[in-house]
């Protein structure tokens, strides 16, 4: 590698083990890049050079990455392991009394985010940090943090001083201008995201990069932990159910292609062959029937699992053509069809939750889950459900409140479908500790874990009849 | 290694913008890393960011010729890489008639009987080539394989013939929609460009080039609009392709201006699904459709 350049950091400390860096805690991240891959990197590098970050970070991505959805993990590291400034050795700025400084600035970032200058911006949230996200006093206990900027900033607050400089400039008012106020959210939740990396960053210089690297970034979505995510993290992931669906789609139909390979019918293979004097020159494979499988969905939607069962549904509901039927059914204490609720279309996934728990009889005397009556009342109200073509599938963590898990009941349901998988949002460890009866039902059905949305891809992929 | 056609990011930038191209800084970098690199560009995006539009830009920016080998589902071998010709052959067998087995068969299984598919016409061509691989993610896993060979160390091997070398790398592009999941192995071997919908200021620019006659401020509430419906939740969001579609549809009903007539009774052009159309509507303030 040659040349050295106006990145501050890369002089300092030599291109290559930054690099190597970038590559290691990306690797930390899940990602699989190879060591032909970072040679390419360092290749992109040099004939790009180190002029222009945002091309080095292209080039970098280019390089590194196979998909976009691992670009946000990606960015973040990037903004660590190249930083657009190198902090000046500086006091902690202003202290809790700044008024009138809070107040300027503020002023400017309205200009700015009215202006839309983003290297502007940059300055502004550099400036936010170190003015007002500053805590602690001595070595070891200072540090900065993104929350406290924010909440002193508080550039949400902005909106109506940018909505008056975008539309006081005289000029008549315009259809577009409605759109002003979704426009001007959306550049605030940028700003607060740079204010994020750059506070980020601060602490990468502080404590090492590494280890911020490895704890600060957010994993990608599709691996955040079901029962973790927080509720952007949920809107995240249900942006994802499309796209999803169409993959699993793909593969559904790849694997009934395959299923339909194979078998030879001998009848018309023997029928077919009399033209060619008894040789049989051109198997006839065995037709399949046309028939596909029905589905039924049987999801727990009590407070700790909601998010799990909500995303199922919605993808579920998105690869409805794959199937002749799909049937959802909700539980909490009760059990109730809610197929109506997602019909396509008319399904707003948003509100999805809420409306489930609105239109359907969910619970009954108390609001905590309990599977053995739930599960009772299924197979006694929805016996037509399932049937020798049904494969059935259970979400939920089996945590039964001290009930009684009534396991004949599951044992039925069992017995009359085709299949019943049971997808459970915790790890395998945590069966069976409190009040989780899941060893139980395990016995009597296939149970997987299913922890984030990659593997429930991938388990859907696998395990939907074809 | 390398193909050549570039010498900087900038250059790239400047000559794809005279074909009529308007590259973000990303695609621009990247193009000119797979020009340097001489590697195979992988391309994903939604439908109509123009994807295969950049492979097209390629090649007139670089005064190549382009070789396109379109997948879909079921294409083999014979339709991506080389075919004997068999009817040739034979006809060849029965007009040297008395002549030995051997000199028969060194005879047809020659470069004369050979017919060239997209992928060995790229490598075998002495000229500047962009080699187009459109919606690989069509095309069956078992190609994949194919293509490794050809995108790792662009050459081809006939049995007959031997191993075939590229003389002059071919400027590879492959896209695709992300239908099916490609192979690591196949994603190792290329850069990877994933072009999404352009910012605010670029598809203005793009809007006001293709669509000239548009005033530049109906052009900036344009854009605007669209960028509007992309951040909703929507069934199929518009892409480029359809802003220029709007943009056309608007500068022919002779709009100078957007209101809600004029939006409501062409919407159809930037959604195409029922309740898109509604949800948008409803999110835009129009009034009932």
């Amino acid at each position: 590698m040659s040349g050295g350049g106006p990145t501050p950091g890369a002089a300092a400390e030599g291109p290559v083990a930054r690099l190597t860096g970038l590559v290691a805690a990306l690797r930390d991240h899940g990602f699989g890049i190879g060591t032909g891959e970072t040679v390419d990197a360092g290749l992109a590098l040099e004939a790009v050079g180190f002029a222009d970050r945002e091309r080095m970070r292209e080039a970098l991505a280019a390089t590194l990455l196979h998909g976009e959805r691992q670009r946000p993990v990606f960015d973040r590291v990037f903004d660590l392991y190249f930083p657009a400034v190198v902090t000046a050795p500086e006091g902690h700025g202003a202290g809790p009394g700044d008024a009138a400084a809070l107040a300027a600035l503020r002023t400017r970032i309205a200009e700015a985010l009215a202006a839309g200058d983003a290297a502007l911006l940059d300055r502004l949230a550099a400036e936010a940090v170190a003015g007002f996200g500053g805590y602690g006093s001595g070595p070891g206990t200072d540090g900065w943090s993104s929350y406290q900027a924010l909440s002193r900033v508080r550039p949400e607050t902005l909106l109506a001083r940018v909505r008056a400089a975008r539309t006081g400039a005289g000029q008549e008012p315009d259809f577009a201008d409605r759109l002003l106020d979704d426009e001007i959210r959306r550049a605030v939740e940028g700003f607060r995201e740079r204010v994020r990396t750059e506070a980020r960053r601060r602490v990468a210089e502080r404590r090492g990069r590494d280890e911020v690297a490895r704890r600060a970034v957010a994993v990608t979505a599709d691996r955040v932990d079901f029962l973790l995510a927080g509720r952007e993290q949920l809107d995240e992931l249900r942006r994802t159910v499309r796209p999803l669906a169409r993959k699993l789609a793909t593969r559904l139909a790849a694997r009934r292609r395959r299923a339909a390979r194979g078998a030879i019918d001998l009848r018309r293979t023997l029928r077919g062959s009399l033209s060619t004097g008894g040789v049989p020159v051109r198997p006839v494979l065995r037709r399949r029937r046309p028939g596909r499988p029905e589905l039924v969905l049987l999801c727990d939607v009590s407070g700790s699992v909601a998010g799990f069962a909500q995303f199922t549904m919605v993808l579920v509901q998105a690869l409805h053509d794959q199937f002749s039927r799909v049937r959802v059914f909700a539980f909490v204490n009760r059990c109730d069809e809610v197929t109506g609720l997602l019909s396509p279309g008319a399904a707003d996934p948003a509100g999805f939750g809420e409306r489930i728990l609105a239109g359907a009889r969910l619970t009954g005397r108390h609001g905590q889950s309990d599977y053995g009556t739930a599960l009772a009342e299924f197979a006694e109200r929805y016996a037509d459900a399932v049937g020798p073509r049904t494969v059935v599938f259970v979400l939920g963590d089996a945590r039964t409140n001290n009930t009684d898990p009534r396991p004949e009941a599951l044992r039925l349901i069992a017995e009359r479908a085709r299949r019943v998988h049971w997808l459970n949002p915790e790890q395998p460890a945590l069966w069976g500790t409190g009040d989780s009866v899941a060893p139980l039902y395990a016995e009597l059905v296939d149970m997987r874990p299913c922890r984030n949305a990659r593997r429930l891809g991938d388990l859907i992929a696998r395990l939907l009849p074809v | 290694m390398t193909n050549g056609f570039f010498d900087s990011v900038d250059e790239v930038t400047e000559r794809l913008a005279a074909t009529g191209y308007l590259a973000s800084p990303a695609i621009a970098t990247t193009v000119f890393l797979a020009d340097r690199l001489g590697k195979p560009l992988l391309v994903e995006g939604p439908a109509g960011v123009g994807k295969t539009q950049l492979a097209k830009a390629v090649t007139e920016a670089a005064g190549a010729r382009l070789v396109r080998l379109q997948c879909y589902e079921g294409v083999d071998e014979a339709r991506a890489l080389y075919e004997w010709n068999h009817a040739k052959q034979l006809l060849r067998i029965t007009a040297g008639r008395g002549e030995s087995w051997d000199e028969a068969r060194t005879d047809i299984f020659s470069e004369e009987f050979l017919l060239s598919r997209p992928l060995l016409t790229a490598i075998r061509s002495e000229e500047p080539t962009v080699l187009l691989v459109d919606e690989t993610d069509k095309a069956d896993v078992e190609i994949e394989g194919l293509l490794l060979e050809v995108l790792g160390d662009f050459q081809v091997t006939v049995p007959e013939l031997g191993t075939i070398t590229a003389v002059r790398r071919p400027f590879t592009v492959l896209t695709s929609n992300a239908g099916r999941e490609l192979t690591e192995a196949l994603r190792r071997r290329c850069l990877f460009l994933h072009i999404g919908f352009p910012e605010e200021e670029l598809e203005r620019r793009i809007v006001t080039l293709k669509v000239p006659g548009l005033d530049a401020a109906l052009a900036a509430s344009v854009v605007r609009v669209v960028g509007a419906l992309r951040a909703m939740d929507l069934r199929k969001v518009p892409s480029v392709s359809e802003t220029i579609d709007w943009a056309r549809t608007l500068l022919a009903l002779g709009a100078d201006r957007l209101d809600e007539r004029v939006v409501r009774e062409t919407l159809g052009v930037l959604l195409k699904h029922q309740d898109d159309i509604v949800r948008a509507a409803d999110r835009l303030d129009l009034d009932a459709v």
